[in-house]
């Protein structure tokens, strides 16, 4: 195993230590490998590890009851997460899975709480961490007002319509999601649900109007 | 020709996630940078839009009404 001590200190929880502070956590690190679309967390199970990317993609999600899937954040290279469970003892509030082939470094419940209890700057650095995830999901669930949104996407959807005129101009979800005034993940559950709905298809790069009536419809629920 | 993602080399660090989260084999890394493959396989996911840290990578989408 190759922990480089060099990308622990990249690790925010881990900034500011000293080498041998660093080489103490290393010894406590073991590696997990996940292949593309393995879940590595499942919601509702205990946590017994705390994980970290090395080198890969996590996407962390919740699923509702029918099925479907929300995207809360992705996780890169040198982020964590299981975190929540493991400082307060409580099952996952999310689950989580592989984007890519993914390398990951864990450390274990019990060991973490030697490591705080032994490294007060790492216990501040937690802090941080969790604070700026608070923040990253309170404007989440600013942008999960979901009925409203819905009927923004639409709206942008029938007013960017290529016709006879010539193609409309291009869209991204981030751009979409600027005009509508919330989140890339909301826009493509939104895309989703007017393709469950019959409003639109989407067919790789394009999005087909099949029903203006429905579209327009869905536009006029008010904001 | 398939319509395949943007890229804008300029923006692009050559870091490689967008590689990693492609299940259709459409990217790779030439000489640090992503290079895109033309591949019919690529099936508009937008993965590698949403991992790129850079915005190096876009999937715009084209709107267009249904021929009644």
């Amino acid at each position: 195993m190759t922990v480089q001590l060099k990308f622990l200190n990249s690790i925010v929880y881990f900034s500011d230590l000293a080498p041998a502070e660093l080489e103490s956590i290393r010894k406590l690190i073991f590696e997990k490998t996940a292949d593309r679309a393995e879940i590595v967390l499942l919601e509702g199970e205990s946590a017994a590890n705390l994980y970290f990317v090395a080198s890969g993609v996590v996407k962390v999600f919740k699923t509702s009851a029918e099925g479907k899937e929300q995207t809360l954040s992705i996780v890169r290279p040198g982020e964590s997460f299981s975190d929540v469970p493991i400082f307060d003892g409580g099952p996952n509030p999310v689950s989580a899975r592989a984007m890519s082939p993914v390398l990951l470094y864990g450390i274990k419940k019990s060991d973490i709480e030697a490591i705080l209890g032994n490294n007060p700057q790492i216990a501040l650095n937690v802090i941080k961490v969790l604070a700026r995830r608070v923040r990253h999901l309170v404007s989440l669930v600013e942008d999960l007002s979901f009925k409203h949104v819905i009927s923004r996407v639409a709206k942008i959807l029938f007013e960017h319509i290529g016709g006879e005129n010539g193609p409309g101009p291009r869209l991204t979800q981030q751009e979409m999601a600027a005009m509508a005034g919330t989140a890339r993940e909301v826009v493509g559950r939104s895309l989703k649900t007017l393709e469950e709905e019959g409003a639109i298809k989407l067919d790789r790069h394009r999005i087909i109007i099949t029903d203006k009536e429905a579209l327009q419809k869905i536009m006029e629920v008010s904001s | 020709m398939v319509e395949m993602p943007v890229l804008d080399p300029t923006k692009c660090d050559g870091c490689g996630l967008c590689v990693g989260v492609c299940h259709s084999n459409a990217l790779a890394i030439v000489n640090n940078i992503i290079t895109i493959i033309e591949t019919v396989e690529c099936d508009w996911c937008t993965d590698c839009e949403l991992v790129c840290l850079t915005g190096a990578i876009s999937c715009p989408f084209e709107i267009i009404a249904q021929e009644p």
